[in-house]
């Protein structure tokens, strides 16, 4: 199966226009990095309405934020966008965000419990109204049917007497995609828990070089299991400065943040690295410092080279980020056991 | 400087906002045109009637928990409700001009993350955010939340006002970039009705959404803000008052009328008459006969519950159902007749042709009784159509009513000025 491309820059000068300019050149999605800047999910809701097939992937913290606020927002998003609302998990290690809630700073041992409990409850609460909770039964008066509504009743424990619950249910119906797509960088995921591959549905994989970043798609393609038997896609991360505007990259290249994997070089080139990156992964994560410079050529001359090599996906107006994914709109968890008992 | 109630000037003119209750019996369901309460296509149309009506905000309710009867999920009114900020930030790229409110609570936000989105919201709406400030607290609302039922009901102010001046200073500080928001800061809005929460608005917000709006109790609460708010050290046409209210319009007053015994009946079913009881009663009444008389048996609940939302809780139950009894027997009412007299109590509507309902508002804007009213459609998507295309004109023949909007920002709709911490 073909890949996908999911861009991602902190450029936000110009929200509307990148967002049009992202979905036009053919990218798959769009990651809403978090920081100093607008809320992420904000970002994310306000290009719902101006698009029709890129998905909108906001990073929201798990550590210091209320799970049963972020369910919330991130289901607002799926409804804002007509199902087309992603999460990529972050577990935050800001002092200052630990501070801002009168919390200690989280270990890393706790920023992955906090990432595992979270995505839980985020789960459980969308599933928490089953899809036809909604029936507007006049003859009985009953706009909901309370046997389809359940409490999410979900625990976190983090030993040494800390944790928290959650009761539920949502206060906002299931979901159009039913479960948004969650997606987790792999230092986050682990076969030993505390979030198994099985509880995302992408794996973000960076390294220090391109070649490493093969060696580690191949491990845990392996660890983890291919697509069709149940593992989570594997989405590689890569940074790119690209020559532009007939300057080399390297005079282009401004402030590119990470250390992970990066391309400098000719936007033709790139195609090239992205194409054999898909032969191992399921999808590409581009960062791009300056949109202003790179998205025109990427939209010029990387997709269109990519697409003609046959190793994009389709995108098509309408469809959900579950769809690009090739992930089915999962059963609920309640309907399940509903149709188990009867 | 100080200031005297008598320092007050009536605008002259009133506006409207349109909230998006999402809850509760007076939003209708049982009709086809009732659509969506969800779907991103009601929010739009709705938002996008009231801009053409030149509508100051569109204002979305908040209740982080979902709300239940006898301890079951309530069943009968419409429930399920976005996020009101990424909602508002989804209309935001669909508007051009109409104030954004979002509904937030003090008790189960932390301030630096509710300051810090709401300052987001103020900048990619290009300055036409507001916080519409509430303080609603329960535990059973806090088993919701990591930090659980943590504070004490009689804390629920002075925890506000920590919360709000705190966001203040983070605003003048520039967090999320609201340096650089058109109208300085997000609008606060403060809704709650106690004398705490009402001296609470006289020091921190800039618009009351108040549950006065018929003539005489609005004079009334216009008069006590103004007392408050000169108590608070600020000049009495700093604190604007929109009250919440329901339109039910008609070519005709007779008209009006027969469509209000329409929708009532749709909004008070039998169903919800007994259940309106059963919040009381604290038991099942189903095997009660909603056009019979009021149930002999006593309530098994000393207090009424928080589950069905804060203007059900703490009530007396048990004194209620004898006086209630007594009532509805002297009046030879049922249920049902007595159901609707009590909810008729609480009638926020104004009811007639456009043109008279016209004058009437006209009245309020001539005295200064209100700045304007916070409309509750009983219909989504639809209903406001009537109020856009048939009263707004109506008031604006009688100069009572914008007829564009001032500027590009809710301070500058409202007319507002700069925010006193910042000037
Ligand atoms: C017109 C009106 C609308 C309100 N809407 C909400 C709402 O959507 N969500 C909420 O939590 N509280 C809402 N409240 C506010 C709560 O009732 C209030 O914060 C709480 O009751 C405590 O304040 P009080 O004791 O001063 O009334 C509203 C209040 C009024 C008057």
């Amino acid at each position: 199966m073909s890949g996908f491309l999911i861009l991602d820059t902190d450029d936000a000068k110009d929200l509307k226009h990148l967002t049009l300019a992202a979905e036009s050149a053919g990218f798959h999605g769009l990651v809403f990095p978090a920081g100093e800047g607008l809320d992420p999910v904000q970002r994310a809701a306000f290009a719902g309405p101006q698009t029709h097939a890129i998905a909108l992937i906001p990073e929201v913290d798990t550590v210091y934020t209320e799970p049963f606020h972020v369910a919330t927002q991130l289901a607002t998003l799926d409804y804002a966008s007509r199902g087309r609302g992603g999460w990529l998990v972050v577990a935050s290690d800001d002092a200052r965000a630990a501070a801002a809630v009168g919390r200690p700073a989280a270990d890393e041992r706790r920023r992955r419990l906090e990432a595992a409990a979270s995505v839980e409850a985020n789960r459980r609460l969308w599933d928490s109204w089953e899809d036809d909770a909604v029936i507007k039964d006049v003859a009985s008066g009953r706009y909901l049917d309370a046997d389809r509504l359940h409490y999410a009743d979900f625990r976190a424990d983090f030993g040494d007497g800390e944790g928290y619950s959650v009761k539920g249910p949502s206060i906002i119906p299931r979901p159009p995609q039913g479960q948004l797509p969650v997606l987790a960088p792999s230092a986050l995921v682990s076969l030993d828990g505390p979030l198994w591959p099985e509880e995302v549905d992408a794996v973000l994989v960076s390294a220090s070089s391109v070649d490493v970043l093969r060696a580690e798609l191949g491990r845990l393609r392996e660890a983890y299991g291919f697509r069709q038997d149940g593992g989570p896609a594997l989405v590689a991360e890569l940074s790119v400065a690209l020559d532009a505007r007939g300057l080399p990259a390297s005079t282009t290249d401004t402030a590119l943040g990470g250390d992970g994997a990066r391309f400098t070089g000719s936007a033709e080139a790139l195609a090239g690295v992205v194409a054999h990156l898909l032969e191992l992964a399921d999808g590409v994560r581009l960062r791009a410092s300056s949109l202003v410079t790179e998205l025109p050529e990427l939209a010029a001359v990387t997709l269109p080279l990519l697409r003609e090599r046959g190793v994009l996906r389709p995108l098509r107006a309408g469809n959900t980020f579950r769809d690009i994914l090739g992930l089915g709109r999962p059963a609920n968890r309640h309907t399940l056991t509903a149709g188990a008992r009867a | 400087m100080t200031y005297s109630s008598s320092d007050f000037r009536p605008s002259g003119r009133i506006q409207f906002g349109v909230f998006f209750q999402g809850v509760n019996s007076g939003t209708v369901w049982k009709i086809p045109e009732a659509g969506s309460q969800t779907d991103f296509e009601s929010f739009r149309r709705l938002a996008q009637t009231a801009e053409r009506g030149l509508f100051a905000a569109f204002f979305l309710g908040e209740g982080l928990r979902l709300r239940e009867h006898l301890g079951r999920v309530h069943e009968l009114d419409v429930a399920g409700r976005p996020d009101a900020q990424t909602m508002l930030a989804a209309l935001a790229g669909v508007t051009e001009k109409i104030g954004l409110v979002a509904t937030q609570n003090t008790t189960y936000n932390d301030a630096a993350d509710l300051a810090r989105r709401l300052a987001s919201l103020d900048r990619l709406s290009g300055g036409r955010a507001a916080w519409n400030i509430v303080t609603t607290d329960n535990a059973w609302t806090g088993e919701n939340f990591r930090r659980g039922g943590y504070l004490d009901h009689a804390e629920r102010y002075t925890h506000a006002e920590a919360f709000v001046q705190l966001a203040k200073e983070l605003w003048r500080g520039g967090v999320a970039g609201s340096a650089a928001s058109p109208q300085q800061r997000p609008v606060l809005f403060q809704a709650g009705d106690s004398p705490e929460g009402r001296d609470f608005a006289a020091r921190q917000a800039d618009v009351i959404f108040s549950a006065h709006p018929k003539l005489e109790a609005a004079r009334a609460f216009r008069a006590d803000l103004i007392d408050r708010t000169v108590a608070a050290g600020r000049h009495p046409n700093e604190l604007l008052i929109f009250p919440a209210s329901e339109f039910i319009l008609a070519p005709t007053d007779a008209e009006a009328r027969e469509k209000k015994e329409w929708l009532r009946s749709l909004q008070i079913g039998p169903q919800q008459a007994i259940a309106f009881l059963e919040q009381f009663w604290g038991r099942s009444l189903a095997e009660y006969d909603p056009d019979g008389p009021l149930p002999e048996i006593d309530p098994v609940v000393e207090e009424t519950s928080e589950t069905r939302g804060s203007g059900f809780h703490g009530a007396k139950a048990r004194q209620l159902a004898d006086q209630w009894r007594a009532e509805a027997k002297d009046k030879g009412q049922s249920i049902r007749q007595f159901v609707a007299g009590q909810s008729a109590r609480r009638d926020a509507s104004f009811v007639g042709s456009y043109q008279a309902v016209a004058d009437h508002l006209a009245e309020y804007a001539r005295d200064g009784v209100v700045d304007g009213f916070n409309i509750s459609p009983w219909l989504i998507p639809t209903g406001l159509d009537e109020v856009v295309n048939h009263l707004v004109p109506a008031l604006q023949e009688r100069g009572v009513y914008p007829t564009e909007y001032r500027g590009g920002t809710l301070r500058e709709h409202l007319g507002l000025g700069v925010p006193a911490e910042v000037g």
